[in-house]
């Protein structure tokens, strides 16, 4: 048997991230201990390097390997977004790394794995394949999340998400063993076909859409599928929860919405009603359990929650039976751009608390951020630019990713969705400037035995001078990436 | 006939999914699973898969439920006072087993220019088809490294991962030699 160069060629780029996953694995023993950052280097020279190629691609449509993969613009997109936010993770971790003293090669090694599950999971156009992707991915975060040893909650995450995240797997599997028996294949061309030709309300089809919802939305982390989240967030090492919440949750979507609006778009009628309620439910809940947080890796789990909640707006729209093609294309687009938004702040909002410490510890309390604004102003105002964002106040990219997707729901003729959202956007700004107001509108207390401090070094300021500029400028010119996900998004049938 | 089957084993299937996760004494969990892996491996068989049924009874059975069975065994200690009293029955049946496994394989030893040929898949799942497994195996190589060559890759890329993911979480030292 042969390979065709044209297949070897169409998935370069997962292949070169595996291949500096191996090297980075390989290389680790025989690095001397004051050299281990070249390997993260390494790593981010390789992401780069496929950074070119995808952007290459970003006008293709090759399927690869008997159809199972496919490389068109959607999957594209996605996978730049990734690569963006495995670079700006790689370097924010370098300081934190060192400060926990968990600096090991193996970490990088399993965060280039898990992008490469991610891209497989984005571009494939296969049930089977999509599966192993996900665990690929998920099987390298169960181990991220474990990292940090020397402590329980880390152990207690690890222990949590693997256990959890079996069992989703578990179900995923079988809503896609479900729908091969239905089929009689896993490629999504040829499920459509089959629902396509099937009694709507056929139990076993229905049950397996039910399942894979819910397989999904565990990965999404939407309600009621999202207790694992401020638990594994709030025990992982912060970069692997900025990593965790920004790049896992894309790729899920991506996948998400492919298999929905690919596969099984003949049942939009069916799937539309149920993601609309976990829509309203993620919405609330997410929204509301973050205002009593305390810790704020455990607010931002939650307002990650709620972010979910939003982006599964533009999911509804899309879903929309009697909407016309065109606004079920910007209810797509409108995800696509608000998750790439939603990266940028996220990961921003997680590099300030990965970087403020209190003793050797993190200061991962909100009440640590007390007086940031006299000791550390600058740091201050890039947490005031994230918070503001991500409660979706102009003029910085969250509004504009909010505003695209109210406007998509809007036109579907579903303003009450958009009316429920923005009251819970209104919600989310309290618990959002709450730390705004710690920061600036509090003395710092002289008796705190343990002053926190902040571990700066001049990669995390790069790693935040990105994170910066995308919420202004995404904010500011947001043209470009609207641009780029109307052209990326999947021709809806 | 083949309905009866499947109703057979997906009854015993199911109970002793319940019994696994119900019974208070471990042991008798792990052999609940044991029951519920062959089972699953006739499952297969009617369905005219012979090689799933001998690699699930071979790697199932034979090698992840022994690991079980040590760990379970390792971790409870003290309960190997109640087993004690059983020792005479397994002793002796222990020995049955030895005897006819010697002597099988004594007697095909004699016997045999056939082994070769008749593979190990069709004889521990179905006696009587012990060709039928040929064709049958081949195809599932043939699909494993043709049309499904990228998943087949990407679950070695999973196995790889769990390894050294194993390995990371359990090695004693921490960040040595440290930056």
């Amino acid at each position: 048997m042969t390979l065709p160069l044209a297949d070897i060629l169409a998935i370069l780029p997962e292949l070169i991230v595996v291949a500096a996953a191996c090297l980075v694995l390989g290389l680790d023993p025989i690095t001397p201990a004051p050299r281990k950052q070249w390997l993260a280097w390494l790593s981010v020279a390789s992401l780069l390097l496929c950074f070119g190629l995808t952007s290459l691609q970003l006008d293709e449509r090759v399927m690869a390997f008997s159809d199972l993969v496919i490389i068109d613009p959607y999957a594209c997109f996605w996978k730049l977004l990734l690569y963006a936010v495995t670079v700006l993770t790689i370097l924010m971790s370098l300081a934190y790394l060192k400060e926990e003293k968990i600096h090991l090669a193996e970490y990088y090694g399993f965060l280039l794995l898990a992008l490469s599950g991610m891209m497989i999971m984005v571009s494939a156009a296969d049930l089977l394949t999509i599966y192993l992707g996900t665990e690929l991915m998920s099987l390298s975060l169960y181990v991220l999340a474990g990292f940090k040893r020397a402590e329980g909650r880390s152990l207690e995450a690890a222990a949590k998400y693997f256990v959890l995240g079996a069992f989703s797997s578990g179900i995923l599997l079988y809503g896609i063993s479900l729908l091969y028996g239905l089929a009689g294949s896993t490629r999504l061309s040829a499920i459509a076909m089959s629902v396509a030709t099937r009694r709507l309300d056929d139990p076993a089809l229905l049950l397996a859409m039910i399942l894979l919802v819910v397989g999904f939305g565990f990965k999404i982390a939407v309600v009621p599928f999202h207790m694992w989240t401020p638990d594994v967030y709030e025990g992982s090492p912060t970069s692997v929860t900025a990593f965790m919440a920004v790049a896992s949750k894309a790729a899920s979507f991506g996948a998400f919405m492919r298999v929905f609006l690919e596969g099984l778009g003949g049942l939009k009628a069916n799937w539309h009603v149920l993601l609309l309620v976990v829509c309203v439910a993620t919405l609330v809940l997410g929204n509301v359990v973050a205002i009593v947080q305390t810790n704020i890796k455990r607010m931002l789990a939650y307002s990650s929650i709620a972010h979910a909640g939003y982006a599964l707006i533009g999911m509804v729209v899309a879903g929309q039976a009697g909407a016309e093609g065109a606004v079920r294309s910007l209810g797509l687009a409108s995800v696509m751009l608000y998750l790439a938004v939603y990266a940028f702040m996220t990961l921003g909002a997680f590099t300030v608390v990965a970087m403020l410490r209190k003793g050797g510890l993190e200061g991962d309390e909100i009440e640590d951020f007390t007086g940031l604004s006299k000791r550390q102003p600058v740091a201050a105002f890039l947490m005031l630019v994230f918070m503001v964002s991500l409660a979706g106040i102009p003029p910085t990219a969250g509004f504009i990713g909010k505003f695209y997707l109210f406007m998509a729901a809007v036109q579907a003729g579903l303003a009450w969705l958009a009316v429920v959202a923005l009251l819970f956007a209104a919600v989310s700004a309290y618990y959002y400037l709450r730390v705004v107001m710690v920061m600036y509108m509090r003395e710092p207390q002289a008796s705190a035995r343990l002053e926190p401090r902040l571990a700066a070094s001049p990669v995390t300021a790069v790693v935040l001078a990105c994170a910066v500029a995308g919420v202004i400028l995404l904010g500011l010119y947001p043209g470009p990436l609207v641009a780029l996900t109307n052209q990326a998004v999947l021709a809806l049938k | 006939m083949a309905i009866l089957f499947f109703f057979y084993f997906a009854g015993v299937i199911v109970l002793t999914s319940i019994l696994v996760v119900t019974l208070r004494n471990p042991i008798y969990s792990v052999l609940s699973l044991l029951i519920m892996f062959f089972h699953v491996a006739g499952l297969y068989v009617t369905l005219e898969a012979e090689f799933l049924a001998a690699v699930q009874i071979i790697v199932y059975a034979g090698a992840i439920l022994v690991l079980y069975l040590f760990v379970v065994m390792l971790l409870n200690v003290k309960r190997e006072e109640r087993y004690h009293s059983q020792f005479p029955l397994a002793a002796l049946l222990g020995i049955t087993i030895l005897t006819e496994v010697l002597m099988l394989a004594f007697l095909r030893g004699f016997s045999s220019e056939a082994p070769a040929v008749a593979p190990a898949v069709g004889d521990s799942a179905q006696p009587g088809e012990a060709i039928a497994g040929t064709g049958n195996t081949e195809t599932i190589g043939e699909a494993l490294y043709s049309t499904y060559l990228f998943p087949f890759e990407v679950a070695s890329l999973i196995l790889l991962v769990a390894m050294i993911g194993a390995i990371v979480l359990a090695k004693k030292k921490v960040g040595e030699g440290e930056a």
